[in-house]
């Protein structure tokens, strides 16, 4: 199939408006959430049904040319970067809401369904955990792909505790389901393999979904320290206290100079360290828990601790945290968002190192986090009108997962590789490590033409295969089994 | 080429030299405690032994983390991690088990409704393959998504797709207290409105739990922390015209729960907590263990000349929903309800890379894989 007649088919699949060839339409697509990163793809395909992206993934793979699926291109880390010879498949027009099935804690959606719309569709009992902080553009497709947590999944969990089912097309166009509605379905688990894979195995088309009941009561409270280091040691006697909030988040003086300035919520400007903790749960549970969190935070060191009496004061301390990335903004004219994660009791540690390095550079570097988990947030601020600071910023971002990886840490904790950190998953693991993540790419795309060049340092191909099962005829014709 | 029936690695190292040698058929072994499960494996298959591989490597009481060779006893590390108030939140019934075992097998107990199963708290595996491959996925972190999660894919894998040497763990703190709503429901469709009933309400319950024996029933609820107990008599208030209790010393009853899921013959089900009454009426003789709010179920067969059929009768009852015949594998044709041929497909391509000399339990696990 040449070049021409995969357009023609593809147009008979999706029909002439669902299909762009204009350069300025397909600029749209040319960077997912993470904008130093541009390509535009070949052309475009808006698949109106799970029939069609597998028709439209069928003629990829006849006519050799390699694709991309596209959620609402939220990411952080260039996952959703086209292909530039390649076919960019856009999922948002599969956005329908499939099943509702609370009796069973059920959804069935599918991939272009935005995050915030699942809960939506079981409230008010229900709500769906993973919470990234983009929940309201992001899509479950996306998600999918990612394995996206949020401020709540140290005590929640992330997409992949929460996903049942996929319906799955695969890069050579068949159609197959991996988990189902129920748990365990006999086999291998390649629903964990495929959430996480950042569109590298396939591109889901069904998700079955577990929906939890909401929360009997929620408490909140911002502790003010005198610094991330005493901030850090709250949150280490908390959860070593057996507590395991619903969130945990810190921001450091500079985040909450930033914040504040944006959100206006009252927070005292030039403190340590602000501390974010939530409770939920059983409502007298949660009251015996949030006692005790209030003395903890008193006893690390906090002279300033400020519970939420409403739900419009809760809002506004969230609202303050949310506001972290974009209020950055007004004390930097430019900035990297970097994502790495260290054990927790490493914390104080690694924000010392990162203040020194920060200091060698010469630029500043905001620090918000998921505490609970160790899941950094350095923003590292440079100017990009300044000759060579984008590069420095960029290197220091870099050196910050050098830190985390010397800490025991990781290089992602929900952004992902994509293209960005490809970079860096040589440091992170090792060429064993790298050649099993391979074998497990070939199980499900030997040609590797799902969004190739992503998560992988190095484009690799499969070769030869001289262990692949082939099916006999005799077992096809369903006369003999192979043991 | 060496000759041995079996080899007994003392580090990932050594593991991987003797499976770089090997080239006949191989089985990784722990304690045994559950070697009937999966197919049969092949005569003369050489065993590795994972007993040498017997270090906690690390407890990280702080970050919660531990890391822990394959074949430590699972009790032995539930007594290490208890005494610093922690510990890995799965209560499979346990003849000595290792965490190999419990890795390979995917097993859990009644704390799975709250914590999770194997593939939700294994955050970091180190495995080998049988090129002597070392490869290692994750890390020691709870939150991490760089790579591949091939920890979910090992886990349940049966042995069939390389030797784990070492997991890193998440784990949890010990409740303070705990405390156990027990209802007697003699009907199904009842105890299934129960069932329903509760897990629509935000209980936070640590497990949720059917027992069906002797044509009557008991829906379990355990509650963990400072408050259980009274959460437990908070939560009785839910059902309605029934006969509940709340227990304070309530470990016999999850003991109890644990090992009604042994036995000459059990058959664990995936269904749907609404499917409870059809599974209930497919269990004939059996008892029931039921994770109810999951959906999955375990009926435990009692011994008898018949025991093949009752088992075959029972799984014909549950079709199309899955199921698997766990203790008593041997006593019918194939222990697994074959996935579709689409999904089996793609199994056997993993199985294919993974392994591609086929050395490791050949045949022995899902559609002949």
């Amino acid at each position: 199939m040449d070049g021409h007649e995969l357009v023609e088919r593809l147009r008979r699949v999706v029909g002439d408006r669902w299909l762009l060839l204009d350069e300025h339409e397909l600029r749209t697509y040319e960077s997912d959430g993470l904008l130093q990163y541009q390509q535009v793809p070949r052309l475009a395909v808006l698949p109106g049904t799970g029939e069609q992206v597998r028709a439209c993934v069928a003629a990829c793979a006849e006519a050799g040319v390699p694709w991309v699926a596209r959620g609402a291109g939220s990411g952080l880390s260039g996952g959703a970067l086209p292909v530039k010879d390649g076919v960019l498949i856009v999922l948002s027009r599969l956005n329908r809401i499939l099943e509702v099935d609370l009796d069973n804690g059920r959804v069935c959606v599918e991939p272009g369904v935005t995050n915030a719309a699942v809960s939506t569709a079981v409230a008010p009992d229900f709500f769906y955990p993973p919470d990234p902080s983009s929940q309201i553009v992001c899509t479950i497709g996306g998600n999918v792909a990612e394995n996206s947590g949020g401020a709540h999944c140290f005590k929640y969990g992330f997409t992949t505790n929460y996903v049942t089912g996929l319906e799955v097309v695969l890069a050579d166009g068949t159609l197959v389901t991996i988990g189902g509605k129920e748990l365990d379905p006999p086999g291998y688990d390649l629903l964990g393999a495929f959430v996480g894979s950042e569109g590298t195995l396939g591109v889901a088309t069904k998700i079955w979904l577990r929906v939890v009941p909401v929360p009997e009561a929620t408490r909140t409270l911002v502790a003010f320290f005198d610094s991330t280091r005493q901030a850090g040691e709250a949150v280490s006697a908390i959860v070593q206290a057996g507590i395991v909030p619903g969130a945990i988040e810190m921001m450091d003086a500079t985040t909450i100079r930033a914040a504040e300035a944006m959100a206006h919520a009252g927070y005292p400007v030039g403190r340590g360290a602000a501390l974010l903790v939530e409770l939920d749960g059983a409502e007298a549970e949660c009251d015996a828990q949030f006692t005790q969190v209030t003395s903890i935070c008193a006893e690390q060191g906090s002279d300033d601790v400020r519970v939420s009496r409403d739900e419009a004061e809760r809002a506004l301390f969230w609202k303050t945290r949310k506001a972290a990335f974009p209020a950055m903004g007004r004390i930097s004219p430019n900035y990297f968002v970097q994502d790495g994660v260290v054990p927790r009791t490493t914390l104080p540690d690694v924000l010392v190192r990162i203040d020194e390095l920060a200091a060698e550079y010469g630029l500043t570097v905001a620090n918000v986090f998921h505490a609970g988990d160790g899941n950094l947030h350095p923003l590292v601020c440079f100017d990009a009108a300044v000759e060579g600071q984008a590069a420095r910023a960029e290197e220091l971002a870099g050196r910050i997962l050098d830190i985390c990886l010397e800490a025991g840490g990781s290089i992602t904790g929900e952004h992902g590789v994509g293209v960005d950190k490809r970079k860096h998953m040589a440091k992170m693991f090792g060429e064993g490590d790298l050649a099993a993540f391979q074998r497990l790419r070939c199980a499900f795309d030997p040609d590797g033409r799902a969004n190739p060049g992503k998560v992988m340092p190095t484009p690799r191909l499969c070769g030869e295969v001289p262990g692949v099962y082939r099916q006999h005829p005799l077992e096809a014709a369903g006369l003999a089994e192979r043991f | 080429m060496t000759t041995a029936s079996a080899v007994r690695p003392a580090s990932t190292e050594e593991a991987a030299s003797a499976l770089a040698e090997l080239s006949s058929p191989v089985r990784p072994l722990g304690a045994g405690s559950r070697a009937e499960w999966g197919g049969p494996d092949a005569p003369g298959a050489v065993t590795v032994h994972t007993g040498g591989l017997d270090r906690i490597v690390a407890h990280n009481p702080g970050d919660f983390t531990a890391i822990v060779q394959a074949g430590v006893p699972f009790a032995e590390l539930q007594r290490h991690l208890g005494r610093e108030g922690q510990w890995l939140a799965l209560d499979p019934p346990d003849r000595g088990g290792t965490i190999g075992g419990l890795v390979a097998t995917a097993d859990s107990g009644p704390a799975r409704h709250r914590y999770g199963g194997v593939r939700d708290l294994v955050i970091g595996i180190t495995v080998v393959l049988s090129d002597g491959t070392v490869a290692r996925s994750g890390g020691t972190v709870i939150k991490n998504v760089a790579g591949y999660d091939l920890g979910k894919l090992f886990a349940g894998s049966y042995g069939t797709l390389g030797l784990v040497t070492q997991v890193a763990l998440r784990l949890h703190p010990l409740p303070a207290r705990t405390a156990t709503l027990v209802a007697a429901i003699a009907d199904p469709a009842a105890l299934t409105a129960a069932v329903l009933a509760m897990s629509r309400h935000p209980l936070e319950a640590m497990a949720l739990d059917v027992s069906w024996a002797g044509g009557t029933g008991r829906l379990l609820v355990r509650f963990g922390g400072v408050t259980a107990a009274a959460r437990a008599a908070d939560a009785a208030k839910l059902l309605h015209d029934v006969d509940t209790d709340v227990v304070v010393d309530d470990e016999s009853i999850w003991a109890a729960q644990r090992s009604a899921q042994r036995g000459p013959a059990v058959v664990k089900v995936s269904a749907l907590p609404t499917d409870l009454p059809a599974v209930i009426a497919a269990a004939g003789d059996a008892t029931v263990v039921s994770r109810a709010a999951l959906g999955v179920s375990y009926l435990c067969f009692p011994a008898g000349d018949d025991l093949a059929a009752r088992v075959t009768a029972a799984r014909a009852a549950l079709a199309p929903r899955p199921t698997v015949v766990l203790d008593g594998a041997r006593l019918v044709e194939g222990p697994w309800t074959a996935p579709d041929p689409g999904t089996l497909a793609l199994m056997r391509s993993v199985k294919a890379r993974f392994d591609p000399a086929g050395m490791f339990r050949p045949g022995t696990y899902v559609g002949g894989i």
